[in-house]
């Protein structure tokens, strides 16, 4: 047995472990050389590493922040607004590209020919060309080309246009508005509960559900009321300014618009693949049940499409995320904008650079479990 | 399944006709009717919105007055007879891939030809506009280069079917040369990186990046897959954290980390810096689709190559990877679509490719306010260029479909 054993340079378990060793060690070494290079590049440079810069005052403006700032607060602070900048043009983008992409997507597969051409040269053309040129051409044509502040535009209702932005209602914040606020979403909540509950009792126990509907109905009615008692605040145009209610700067209105036009038509390419992938049969057994096209299109296709449709959606949304730091190019104030403007201001690189990583990850990665939750509330469950 | 076609009787006539395609397309019902009427009045209002602008309001002198400009930036001009060059050679592998591919089919489809006149008229009409005559026959020469060598292709195809192996070499050669005359590493006088601009600099940047990504896409994704744990879990890390960050970022810090990890008395062109970047983040993507690759590859050819006393790394080499790669090549131009729009990020990072030079031009008092001129301008060469490449990878995916499995037909393509 013993002139049998292999050698060690053949021996697989050991060639796997040498192997895997050696890789690592390489990959330690090279990190040992860049550690080190930057440390000797930090000497020469008179830089030293640490987080203490996060506390010193920021002293520069940012144009656009939804908490209070002011240029003699920290770091940390411009880096919040910066944080919830990007979070605010996340969740929006993501909410309104979902909507337009499911039109659009189901437009590209519509019976009407002149409509399904549309839907395509909108998706092709917004698809082929960088959303950065996109995004300068909807800032500089489409937002800063509007009238400036002194003769701002009025559209329907209390909201203005102008070059700075949009002016919007909204409430203002006093407690009455957080009351209201609070039975909006509870009201929301329970009628969510009593809808689910309700297509339960129909299907299983083919019961009418109207007690059902009638509680639904009086939700409404509150979540109504509770929506008109937010106590709204119009903006309001007077001495060639408008004051009062929501401003949103052309920057943000810019980045929005472009960000959802551009997923919108990636989206719509998921969604029409989605809906394509569930068979034939399906449309001809609804139809063969009398239920109508759009009926079908919301009760039977689509859930089903559902399945096929959200692990390339949550890429998409992560696309999204991760495109939202082109704010850069239209000097919108989103986490990255601040963080190069912080790098440009103190010279900390590794910090900063290290930030931004962590942070845009962790959006990354709480994307991705939502959608993976959603994911597996939508397959099938086989039993 | 052949089963005999039963004998077809002619559509009754009140099923043909214009009028009864609009009825059945356009005003099927109702809703439809309004549908068609609303998205009808949009469209025209559109088009007469644009139409009324384009020829009234619009300026176009901005696009000729800077057409050298927005195509090679500040390239030497006593130079640019190398990039015209480095263009044929392109086209001749272009030409011969197209042919190659295209073998056993008709060489021109309906959406190819329309993208091709398109493009060639676009090329007229700006090439008219600069009153350039040598330009315009250096590019309907390359343009009738192309379909000449697209016939010359096919016959070789014909002749030699394996022709289509050797194209990925066809393409190597083109580019590297290409790359070498444009840069002059090998000949004449050098141009410098700052030197170069406009579509030549996106270009430059997207293929060497794609290029450079190769081999450590590979690498990646084997290592992903591997049994071994230490390098599946560096190459996964690797993967996820790259994919997780936006491209911008990684452009910042390959533009600013760079340096600092290097040696001090290592200088590096901010180019290079911007292309590591580039590659970096191009390769984890790469990495994710060989390695959607392998996982098409059945198991049965692993084992196969076993029995048969390969070792894993031949196995690999000659056996899983071909094929993977192979199935994953419309993916792959997939991929290189999308990094040629994303190289326009450098305009972010100071770069003047063509986005970034556009930028320039607009910030010249001269051309103030031409932005949507330059826009559309800019816009039309991306769209054109991308939506070439994504036509050319659907029918290059409908060859390696059929190639792959001869004997099924081809399957009813859905195009609403």
């Amino acid at each position: 047995m013993d002139e049998q054993k292999v050698p060690l340079w053949r021996d697989d378990r050991f060639l796997k472990i040498a192997g895997q060793v050696l890789v690592l060690l390489v990959v330690l070494i090279i990190a040992a050389i860049m550690v080190n290079n930057v440390t000797v590049n930090f000497r020469k440079l008179g830089l030293n590493f640490g987080f203490g810069f996060i506390n010193s005052p920021a002293s520069f403006g940012i144009g656009d922040s939804a908490i209070p700032y002011s240029s003699t607060d920290s770091f940390g602070r411009a880096l919040l607004v910066g944080l919830v900048n990007t979070l605010r043009v996340i969740i929006f983008g993501i909410l309104f590209a979902t909507v337009l992409g499911i039109i659009v997507g189901i437009a590209r597969l519509s019976d009407n020919w002149l409509v399904r051409k549309l839907a395509s040269v909108y998706v092709e053309i917004f698809r082929n060309t960088p959303l950065l040129l996109q995004l300068f051409f909807i800032y500089t044509v489409g937002f800063l080309s509007l009238p400036r502040v002194a003769d701002s535009m009025q559209l329907p209702g209390p909201t203005f246009l102008s070059n700075q932005g949009i002016y919007l209602p909204w409430p203002t914040g006093s407690v009455r508005t957080w009351i209201a606020l609070a039975l909006l979403v509870a009201s929301l909540v329970l009628a969510a509960v009593f809808w689910q509950r309700r297509l339960k009792v129909m299907e299983l126990e083919g019961a009418s559900g109207n007690g059902y509907r009638n509680l639904l109905l009086g939700l409404g009615a509150v979540a109504l009321v509770a929506l008109l008692g937010l106590e709204w605040q119009a903006p309001a145009f007077a001495n060639a300014a408008v004051t009062g209610g929501l401003h949103l700067s052309s920057e943000f209105g810019a980045l929005l618009l472009g960000l959802v036009l551009y997923t919108a038509a990636f989206i719509a390419e998921t969604v029409r693949a989605g809906i394509q992938s569930v068979s034939k049969g399906q449309w001809e057994a609804s139809k063969a049940l009398g239920i109508s096209s759009g009926q079908a299109m919301r009760l039977v296709i689509f859930p089903q499409a559902m399945r096929v449709m959200i692990p390339p959606l949550t890429s998409e949304f992560l696309n999204l995320a991760k495109n939202s730091s082109l704010a850069a190019g239209i000097a919108y104030g989103d986490f990255f904008q601040i963080s190069t403007t912080i790098n440009n201001q103190t010279g900390r690189v590794i910090e900063v650079v290290m930030l931004v990583m962590i942070t845009y990850l962790t959006i990354n990665l709480i994307i991705s479990l939502g959608m993976n939750l959603l994911n597996q509330r939508v397959q099938l469950t086989e039993r | 399944m052949t089963t005999a076609t039963p004998p077809s009787s002619a559509p009754p006539l009140n099923q043909i006709g214009a009028a009864a395609w609009a009825k059945k397309n356009l005003f099927s019902s109702v809703s439809n009717t309004i549908l068609t009427i609303v998205s009808g009045l949009v469209l025209i209002w559109v088009v007469l919105t644009l139409l009324i602008w384009g020829f009234t309001q619009a300026d176009w002198r901005v696009i000729p007055a800077n057409f050298r400009l927005l195509m090679v930036g500040r390239y030497p001009i006593n130079l640019i007879w190398r990039v015209w060059l480095a263009l044929g050679l392109i086209v001749v592998a272009a030409g011969l891939s197209w042919g190659v591919l295209a073998r056993n089919s008709r060489l021109f489809d309906r959406r190819g030809l329309i993208v091709l006149g398109i493009g060639a008229a676009a090329l007229v009409i700006v090439l008219a506009l600069l009153s350039d005559p040598i330009s315009i026959a250096i590019s309907l020469g390359l343009l009738a280069l192309l379909v000449g060598l697209a016939f010359v292709g096919q016959q070789v195809g014909k002749v030699v079917p394996t022709f289509g192996n050797w194209l990925p070499l066809v393409w190597l050669v083109a580019f590297v040369i290409g790359y070498s005359l444009i840069r002059g590493f090998l000949i004449g006088r050098p141009v410098k990186g700052d030197d170069l601009g406009g579509l030549l600099l996106t270009l430059l940047t997207a293929s060497v990046s794609i290029v450079l990504s190769f081999p450590f896409g590979i690498l990646l994704a084997l290592g992903r897959r591997s049994d071994l744990p230490v390098i599946r879990l560096l190459s996964t890390i690797y993967i996820e954290v790259i994919r997780g960050l936006p491209l911008i970022t990684i452009l910042f810090a390959s533009q600013f980390l760079v340096p600092l990890v290097l040696p001090p008395y290592i200088r590096t062109d901010r180019l290079i810096r911007a292309v590591v970047g580039l590659t970096m983040f191009s390769a984890a993507y790469l990495a994710e689709n060989v390695r959607g690759g392998l996982q098409a590859v059945p198991r049965g050819q692993a084992e196969a190559s076993k029995a048969l006393g390969m070792n894993p790394l031949l196995t690999t080499g000659l056996i899983v990877m071909p094929q993977a790669l192979k199935a994953v090549i419309p993916t792959m131009v997939g991929q290189f679509i999308s990094l040629f729009k994303d190289t326009s990020l450098l305009t972010i990072i100071g770069f003047t490719e063509l986005l970034g030079i556009g930028q320039t031009i607009l910030a010249n008092p001269q051309f103030l306010g031409r932005n949507v001129e330059m826009y559309t301008f800019i816009g039309l060469i991306y769209f054109l260029c991308c939506y070439a490449m994504s036509i050319a990878s659907q029918r290059l995916e409908r060859q390696l479909n059929s190639s792959g499995t001869p004997t099924v037909a081809p399957a009813a393509t859905i195009d609403p």
